[in-house]
């Protein structure tokens, strides 16, 4: 087990792109960390820099209590889980769990072992004499689990691993992986496009952007107290309502609603507010027109205008909506507020 | 579905006769030509030919000449092969490392298979020059006298040596392709699973080239077998005297240098049967399939 630490770590690539700027974040032993972004954000960059398959441009990445830098990847005491599951095509899917183990040294009776142990754990048994083209894509998935199992690593990482599965066995796979990490205690760290598996695996979320972090925390903070515009509108489908809005007096206003207080900023703001803290009230201070209605079975999400602006309002499925104009509510404390230019939250 | 097909009968028929002309005017008569004449003795002036039955190829197998070309051509077939094949692996391995990704490159040295073979064998021949080449200088320089064309063993050599040139550039571009088409990702597996670069190269990167490797293999041997026969044919220069040659040049020598049509043909109906081995052992191969995906 151990933690994992980036200082000032920067990736360059030889034809000058900047993948990643300085960054540092520490993750914690035995803690579940992902990394979220839109595709292209350098996510896999960072990922690969930790398991050693990228050079690292600048800044010092430790793993445990050593500095890793100019360590080989089979030296740094990880295990990485890629996107296309990566499995050795011409070996049985026994021997791809013991490569790695193989190559160690060990035993072959521990390795034995421990294969059997990792097919028990993963369900795997009846295909362990299959080559991998012989597999669905949810058995290769766990292939590759289990070859990352079995080395008993300090660190797991992952990198998109389920994003080549249809949605059904992705939910499923989604529990399956926290469960195991949850179970084995080990360090890992997951790379993700998709914003619900960051929210119901994460111990801790790292919001990526162009290259740069844009917030690290718990899937509660990301999702409750955004950093930036960018990941506001990132996390949460639908995502957060962006409206125009104004500072003054120590206060935020929502034409001519005061909304928020304790705001220091003057002059113009983004007001933001999830879709699920407007509430319907027929006393409520907003009036909306509501044009679309989107029916998804347990809720209901209303589209509509407010004066000049869109919103979108999360409803449970037994509220009575209809088309036109509706009053709605704000939840206490549930705004956001951020700066117009810089995105940033106030 | 719908089923395209043709209405007429005469038409597919029509469509085939230039290629099945071909292939009876060019192969197959031949091919009779040859086993029939394997069985004949003909007079040396072309006057006529005799039948003797089955003695064209008992003499062969009698032959101790023909033994021993017959194990020169086991042992330079299987020099040149193992020895393009590997030393092309070897710069298809080189050449990967530094072109991973970098498609132009790979656009660039495609270039390499259609220009290189007939020319790389010319600089080869050339490099062997008996006044001024610089490998047979290179020879004189260690004190050893390059007597190509003379000496038994310094011909064979040379033989092997341009052979060998002047099939790498194809076994490379080959090789090249096929290391580039294992996934980046199972290789950076690989690496993560194994420190030592060369136990991951047999274990991982040698059986992924294993279906490209067993085509380059068939390619070779026959290439060895049969294409040599310029490069031969330039070295040896039709004086047969004290040099070695390969079974398919013997042919040629003892049809049109010896007049001998009768134990040519013998020959040439033994090296097709070899053929044909051949081709049933890699159609053999290729059903139990060399390949994973
Ligand atoms: N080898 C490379 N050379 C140059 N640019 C690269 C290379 N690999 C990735 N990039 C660029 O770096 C950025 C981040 O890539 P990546 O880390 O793969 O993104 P993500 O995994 O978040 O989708 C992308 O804009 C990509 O085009
Ligand atoms: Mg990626």
């Amino acid at each position: 087990m151990a933690q994992v630490s980036l200082n000032n770590v920067q990736k360059v690539y030889p034809n000058g792109f900047q993948a990643l700027h300085p960054t540092g974040f520490e993750v914690a032993d035995g803690e579940f960390v992902v990394l979220v972004g839109p595709s292209g954000c350098g996510k896999s960059t960072l990922l690969r820099m930790i398991a050693g398959l990228e050079d690292i441009t600048d800044g010092s990445l430790h793993i445990g209590d050593r500095v890793v830098n100019h360590v080989d990847p089979a030296d740094r005491d990880i295990a990485m889980v890629f996107q296309n599951y990566a499995l050795y095509p011409h070996m049985t899917v026994r021997k791809n769990i013991a490569y790695g183990l193989q190559n160690r040294k060990i035993a072959k009776d521990v390795i034995a072992g421990k294969v059997a142990e990792a097919a028990e754990m993963l369900n795997l048994n009846d295909y362990l004499d299959r080559k991998p083209s012989q597999l669905s894509g949810g058995q290769r998935q766990r292939v590759a689990m289990g070859r990352a199992i079995v080395r008993d690593p300090s660190v797991f990482l992952f990198d998109e691993p389920l994003s080549n599965l249809d949605a059904k066995l992705r939910n499923q796979m989604r529990v399956e992986i926290k469960a195991l990490q949850r179970r084995l205690g080990v360090t890992s760290i997951y790379v993700t496009h998709d914003q619900v598996e960051a929210m119901t695996m994460a111990d801790r979320i790292i919001v990526m952007n162009a290259g740069r972090i844009e917030q690290i925390g718990t899937p509660s903070e990301v999702y409750h107290r955004p950093a930036s515009t960018f990941v506001a509108s990132f996390m949460g489908a639908p995502p957060m309502n962006m409206l125009p809005g104004v500072a003054e007096n120590g206060a935020a206003h929502l034409f001519d609603l005061p909304i928020a207080d304790q705001v220091a900023a003057r002059g113009e703001v983004i007001v933001g507010i999830r879709p699920e803290d407007l509430i319907p009230d027929a006393t409520g201070p907003l009036a909306i027109e509501v044009d679309h209605i989107e029916d998804l079975g347990a809720h209901r999400l209303l589209h509509g205008a407010l004066r000049d602006a869109r919103l979108t309002v999360h409803v449970s499925k037994d509220v009575e909506v209809a088309h036109g104009p509706l009053r709605v509510a704000i939840k206490p404390d549930a705004v956001s507020v951020f700066d117009v230019t810089s995105g940033a939250r106030l | 579905m719908k089923k395209a097909g043709f209405t007429q009968a005469w038409l597919p028929i029509l469509l085939l006769v230039p290629q099945l002309s071909i292939i009876l005017i060019f192969f197959y008569w031949p091919a009779a030509q040859a086993v029939q004449s394997s069985f004949y003795l003909q007079d040396p002036f072309g006057f006529g030919s005799t039948f003797v039955g089955a003695d064209n190829y008992t003499d062969l197998l009698g032959n101790a000449e023909y033994k021993r070309i017959a194990w020169f051509t086991v042992i330079f077939t299987v020099s040149v092969t193992f020895l393009s094949l590997s030393l092309a692996l070897l710069l298809a391995v080189k050449a990967d490392k530094v072109i991973r990704g970098a498609k132009g490159y790979r656009t660039l040295l495609m270039w390499v298979y259609a220009v290189a073979p007939p020319v790389a064998g010319f600089i080869g021949l050339i490099m062997f020059n008996q006044s001024w080449g610089p490998i047979t200088r290179t020879f004189a320089a260690l004190g050893h006298d390059l007597k190509i064309g003379v000496n038994y063993w310094d011909t064979a050599g040379a033989m092997i040596a341009v052979s060998v040139w002047k099939q790498i550039p194809v076994n490379f571009i080959f090789f090249l392709s096929g290391l580039q088409s294992i996934p980046r990702s199972v290789r950076e597996a690989a690496l993560i699973d194994n420190r030592s670069a060369s136990s991951r190269f047999w274990g991982v990167t040698f059986p992924l080239l294993a279906p490209t490797g067993f085509f380059l293999l068939i390619i070779n041997i026959t290439y060895a077998l049969f294409d040599t026969f310029g490069v031969i044919d330039t070295l040896v220069k039709g004086e047969p005297g004290n040099n070695p040659m390969t079974l398919v040049y013997k042919v040629y020598v003892d049809g049109f240098r010896g007049n001998d049509l009768g134990g040519s043909s013998a020959q040439s109906v033994i090296l097709m049967v070899l053929v044909l081995a051949l081709t049933v052992f890699q159609f053999r191969m290729v059903e139990r399939r060399i390949h994973y995906t």
